[in-house]
Parts: structure tokens; sequence; C-alpha cells
């Protein structure tokens, strides 16, 4: 077996695994006065302050939610809410095209039911927003943005953002800025200060910790309209009996992960670069997709002309390696991506698309095992357009 | 061999495939998603591409473990089958879309990307006997019996079908599924016409071909007795729904005899009118000599099998009923099958063209 879809989950790190059970053995609600709520809180309290240190921020920023999808829709929704509420001429919420459907489509909702005007942030050929784009939007209509939401790096594809020059601009004109930092957490440096973001959403499970877990981190001074209403835990902001030890495993993640970053960064980013190179060797009309430069370490993205991705995903499940065709579903029926759209490519390009990520427990046998079998897969997808069985 | 099991979600499909993987063969499960606009829930017993489904035959492929991939077949399915099935109307002649599914998605468009991909071979959970001799068959279930929605299938498709429920009754199936505990064993069965969610085939058809009223009349004096909103709202032997003017003199019910869409006609008459002895057919799918002095014929799904000579000459098969039938319709298969106690043998298919007494020819 070769797992290459850690973008999708990775597995958990041992010290993440131990630390979630010792907890999960433990009784006690933080938010309980006795001696066992105590013993609770102060584990979520010290988790609360580690994965703050580790991604730069102040452990009141930290607010744990149920994973990534929820932080975003807490996030976009939350200050658009709140901003509109304070000015009811904030009706703007900007979000670039290559942004997670968990963004995405709380924009839309925001944009169909909340009588928002979405204005949608085109990228480049590689998926990189030009800040020059979000600078004239500030200066024409900067009094009407309610939030501006930009990935930190793309799932599918991989590209970085210049983030901290978006946030930059954000906050000159006093506009929350919100970032999905899922995929860049743990892979590339996050500091939550030094970015100038207002808020930014990461998960555990992306980082060797487990699914189910995750943060917003919310500058104090950032107002947010809850989306669960309840008991008040996290700031009012997030209401809910905390998860004491997901939160212990997330933390245990974090930490570990951030420790070791720059040491896996360079490991997984020469195997992912060997991972490129050999594939182009072996099918020279491959395109690799994303930046050159600005991308995530582990992650490599092509596009195999003439070839369907769910066909070789299909041809390569079979061999026993694992990819992902990067790209929502609906009833499992492969849509052509929107982050490939975005970047310009036409229909066919976009589903002939596979990704290839790597993480923490990947080693060049992986790549062998793939490289084994992408060829004769590639042959039979391409064959598989045009067949017709003779009858 | 390396064979698909296509997976609708229903019980039959689920079974056939864990059946196939029990067999020895490499099976991956593919579930064909053949709405343009899926309902995220079945409502009744209708329809069979809702997510739902998709959710079943998901569910079934990992408790049977097995892979399992959705393939987007909506496209082909909308082009071949309804596209034709509303045409057929328009002409008069009265379709049967299971049959197409079968003949153009998938053996042809689904076992085409199959064997392309490395398939051997696809398999369903059609209720037909297709043995080592290759010949197909009725299903040991009569009530079940789906050959004659496979007929049209050639030689080369049949060869790479796999039919694994032809030997059970539909009860055993169902029993079957439960003891594998697969969800779907208590699944009420699908009918009617799955891209017709409402039942409503003639409001269906009206939305795609627009209003377009004219006669009703008369077959024997050409009287007209009413109007209708669109001749392809009728099929040969239809009863109900005429809503005619002018009762007839005898008192008796009144058939649709023919549907004329040149002047938007439909004409009704007796039951008696109805009956014709000699069916003719084109399209033919056949594994037979060209000529068969006794054989047995099907003009309908679920319908009546009539003893029959029937000869193959220039593409046009003639078939001379030994009894008469009624409610033949142009666009249905005449299926011609060989009585045997292993089943009866599909001999071969055609698409019937016309219908008419002996008499009237001599």
């Amino acid at each position: 077996m070769a797992y290459l879809d850690h973008a999708a989950t990775t597995p958990m790190l041992p010290v993440a695994l131990d630390a979630y059970v010792a907890a999960a053995r433990e009784v006690g609600n933080p938010s309980s006065l006795h001696a066992a709520g105590r013993g609770a809180r102060r584990l979520v309290e010290e988790s609360r302050e580690r994965i703050a240190a580790a991604l730069g921020a102040r452990p009141s920023e930290v607010i744990f939610t149920g994973g990534g999808t929820e932080s975003d829709n807490l996030a976009v929704k939350g200050i658009f809410w709140a901003r509109r509420a304070a000015d009811p001429a904030r009706t703007l919420v900007v979000a670039s095209a290559v942004e997670h459907h968990a963004v995405l489509d709380a924009v839309d909702w925001l944009g169909a039911q909340e009588g928002a005007e979405v204005v949608t942030l085109p990228v480049d050929g590689d998926g990189w927003v030009d800040p020059a784009v979000v600078a004239d939007l500030i200066a024409e209509r900067g009094d009407q943005i309610a939030v501006i939401s930009v990935q930190w790096a793309n799932n599918e594809v991989g590209t970085i953002q210049p983030i901290a020059e978006l946030a930059r601009l954000a906050a000159a004109a006093g506009i929350p800025f919100h970032t999905d930092a899922v995929q860049a957490a743990g892979q590339i440096p996050v500091d939550f200060a030094a970015s100038g973001a207002a808020a930014l959403t990461i998960t555990a499970h992306k980082l060797g910790g487990p699914v189910g877990a995750g943060a917003l981190l919310l500058g104090r001074d950032i107002a947010c309209t809850p989306l669960l209403h309840g008991g008040g835990q996290e700031r009012d902001v997030r209401s809910g009996t905390l998860d004491t030890p997901g939160v212990v495993a997330f933390a245990a993640a974090v930490e570990s992960a951030i420790k070791t970053r720059d040491e896996y960064a360079q490991r997984v980013a020469a195997l992912r670069d060997d991972l490129a190179a050999r594939v182009r060797a072996l099918v020279p009309d491959a395109v690799y997709n994303g930046s050159a430069a600005d991308r995530l370490p582990g992650n490599a993205h092509f596009s195999f002309p003439g070839c369907e991705g769910d066909a070789l995903l299909l041809l390569l499940d079979a061999q026993g390696v694992y990819c992902s065709t990067g790209s929502a579903c609906s009833a499992g029926v492969a849509q052509p991506s929107h982050v490939l759209l975005a970047m310009g490519a036409d229909d066919a390009r976009a589903r002939s698309s596979l990704r290839f990520t790597l993480g923490h427990d990947s080693t060049v046998a992986d790549v062998d095992a793939l490289l084994a079998a992408l060829p004769g897969a590639v042959e039979r997808a391409r064959r598989a357009g045009a067949w017709k069985t003779p009858r | 061999m390396r064979v698909l099991a296509a997976m609708s979600g229903g019980v039959d499909s689920a079974v056939a495939a864990a059946r196939a993987k029990d067999a020895g063969h490499d099976v991956t499960g593919v579930h064909l998603a053949l709405a343009r606009n899926p309902q995220t829930f079945r409502t009744g017993a209708r329809g069979c591409c809702t997510l739902e489904d998709s959710r079943d035959a998901r569910r079934a492929a990992d408790v049977i473990g097995i892979p399992f991939y959705v393939w987007d077949m909506a496209e082909e399915f909308h082009d071949n089958v309804v596209d034709d099935f509303v045409n057929e109307y328009a002409a008069g002649r009265t379709p049967n879309p299971c049959l197409r599914c079968n003949e153009k998605i998938k053996f042809e468009a689904v076992l085409d990307r199959a064997v392309a991909l490395g398939f051997d071979a696809v398999v369903t959970g059609h209720h037909a006997r297709l043995g080592a001799d290759g010949l197909l068959r009725r299903s040991v279930d009569i009530a079940k019996d789906q050959s004659y929605v496979l007929a049209v299938l050639t030689r080369a498709q049949l060869d790479r079908a796999v039919f694994p429920l032809g030997d059970s009754t539909k009860e055993q199936v169902r029993a079957e599924a439960a003891a594998r505990d697969l969800a779907v064993a208590d699944k009420p069965d699908s009918h009617d016409i799955c891209f017709i969610s409402d039942g409503d085939t003639r409001g269906f058809l009206e939305s795609k071909l627009g209003s377009a009223p004219g006669d009703i009349v008369d077959g024997r004096t050409g009287e007209t007795l009413g109007s209708h909103n669109g001749a392809y709202g009728f099929t040969i032997g239809q009863r109900k729904g005429l809503d005619l003017r002018v009762p007839a003199a005898d008192g008796r019910p009144r058939y649709v005899l023919s549907i004329t869409p040149v002047s938007n006609t439909v004409t009704v008459g007796p039951r008696e009118d109805l009956e014709v002895d000699v069916v003719t057919a084109d399209r033919p799918v056949w594994h037979s000599s060209a000529d068969i002095a006794d054989c047995e014929v099907q003009l309908r799904a679920h319908g009546e099998v009539v003893s029959a000579a029937v000869s193959l000459a220039d593409g046009v098969l003639t078939a001379r009923l030994k009894s008469p039938a009624r409610g033949v319709a142009a666009g249905q298969a005449i299926v011609a099958y060989r009585p045997d106690a292993d089943g009866d043998i599909v001999l071969g298919s055609a698409t019937i063209t016309a219908g008419s007494r002996a008499a009237a020819n001599a």
C-alpha cells in the first residue's frame, strides 16, 4: 500500500494518540467546578497554551471547534454578521476563487440567504491571488467590506498565498482578514501574530492529531457572532462541552509537527521533487499544476491529458496506490475542480487531474509504488476515453 | 475474471455483486449516476438514482468488501434513453426505456469503459439465466424474469455479461441479502420509469413535447369521438383516460387502435379490432436460424406469450401468430423464445414496426 493522500488526512502521531488515550480514560467536564472538572480544565487550558505558543497566538485567541469546516463557517459567517450589525453598509464578503468549499459554500450561503454581496478574487495560472487586486478593491469599496477570506495554502495544488501582504492591506483599512491555514499549519511557518490576520483556521487531523478537533484563532478585538449557542464556552463564541482528549491530542500533534517542521519539510519536499521528476520522465506530457516555488512541501498535482482523473484513481487504487482527484463530490460524481478552472484550465484538463500528497510517514517506497503503477494506468485511462467494445 | 458490478442501490444488484465475489472474481462495484439533478431521498418505489440509492449501493459494497465508485453516465443516459423515449412517443411508438438502457448504457457505455479499464465483464442483478452454453434464458422466477429487456443484447455483449441471479427467486435473493447483512434486503422493488419520479408519463411527455390538441376518431366510421392534448400521450391497447364525448353505440369500452403522428390523430375501436396475428419488426438481434416454424413470442414486458412462426429476411422479422394478440405497439420489442425445461431460451429480439390481420393482408 502506498498512501499518497495526506492532504485528506494523515496518520495520528504516536504522541498524539497516547495523549488522547490517556485523557480519554479520565472523567471530567472542563466546565464542572469539582476536582474532576478542574482536572479536565487544566488539561484543556495547558493545551490551549501549547497550541497558542506553537502558532504565535495568545491563549485567549484560541477558540476550540469541531474542525476546519466549523472554524471556516464561524469565521466567515460570524464576522460578517457582527460587522454588518455594527454597520449595515458592510455587505461585501470577499473570498478567493480557490478557497476550500468550507469557505466558498459559507460565502455563497451568505449571498443567497443573508443578502451579502459576494466578491470573488481571481487567481493566476499558478492559483495565486494578486494583492494588487485586493488593494484596488479596498480602495474602491473598503468601507463596504465585512470580511476577507483567503486561504494560506491551497488544498488541491498546494499554492501558498501572500498572506502577510493581504492581511496588512486589510488591517490598514480596518477590515478583518480570515485565512484558512488547514493545509499550511505544520508544513510551512504559520505565525498568527506575525501574519496580521484577524482569524485563522486550523484542524488537528491534517498534522497528526484526531479528526473532529480544530480551532479558530480569533483576535481578541474581533467581534464574531456565534453559530452555536449554549453554555457559553470559548469566549461565548463557541458553546459546547470541550472535547478534552481531542484538545489534548491536538496540542500534542501541533507541538510535535511544529518542532520537527523544518526537517520534515526538507525531507518531504525532496521526496516530492523526486516524485514529480519521475512522473514527468515517465509521462512526458503530464502537466504539473500550481506554483513551482510557493508550494506546500508534500504536494504534487498533475493533469494527465486524455485521461479522466476518476479512471486513473480506480486503476491506481486497484494497485494499492491511494491518491485523490482533489475535487469535490456530489453523490460521488466527480466534478471538475473549481480550483483548476479558476486557474484557467479547461473542463477536460480539470477532470484529468490527480493529487499526490506526502506526509510524515511517507517513504521512497511509496513513490516507487506510484511510479510502478502510473504508466500502465495512464495508458489504460487514455484508451478508456475512446474505446468501443466490438459487437 | 476482473468484473465490474453495476450497483443500483437495490437488493438484486447487491446480491449479484456478492455472488460474483464468492465465485472468485475480482469485483469492483460501480453505481451509475443517471439523473442530471439527483434527488436526496427516494420517494416511494420510484426512481433509482437518488443520493440515497448511491449511499445504499456504497454501503452494500463496503459490507461485501469490494471497491466502489460512482460513474457519471447522466449525459449518455439522457441522450440515449430519455431523449429516445420522448422521440419514440412523438413518433407514435411505445418505447421500452429499460431495454434501451441495457442496450446503450449498461452493456455499451459502461461495458466499453469497463473493458477499456481492464475489466472482463459486467455483472448485473437482472433476473435472467446466462450459463456456460452462452444461451440467454428466462429466470427461474417467471414473475421477475427480465430476459425480455435483455434480449436486445448481441452475442458480443452477452459474452461480457454475468447474471448471477437467474437461478434464484426474488424471495431467495432477499433472504440471502438478509443473511449477508445487506441493509437493502427489505428495500422495496423499484418499478415504473426511473426518470419520471412522479409516475406521470403523460405529464412528463407534455412537459417535453408541449400541448398538441388533436382528434380521437372511430376506427370503423371515421367519426370524431373526442379530443386529446397530444397523441404522444397514448399507447396501443390503452382504454383508460380517453375521455370520449360520444359513447359507443353498443356501450362497450373502446381502445386505442393506432396513433398517427402526421395527422395527430388517435384512432379507437372495440377490443376485437385490436387483434393482430401478423407482427413485423426491424433492428433484429438474432441468435437462431432465419426461419422458425414453431416458437413463442412475447410482445411486451410482462406480456403473455403467443405461439408463432417466425421468419427473418432482409433485416425484417415477420411473426405469424397462431392465435391473435392484442395491444401490440410499434416500438416495443418482440422477443422469440424456444420453450425449455431449464428456462425458455431467447432466440432473438426485434423492434415492432406494425401489427396486422392476416385476413386483411390477403
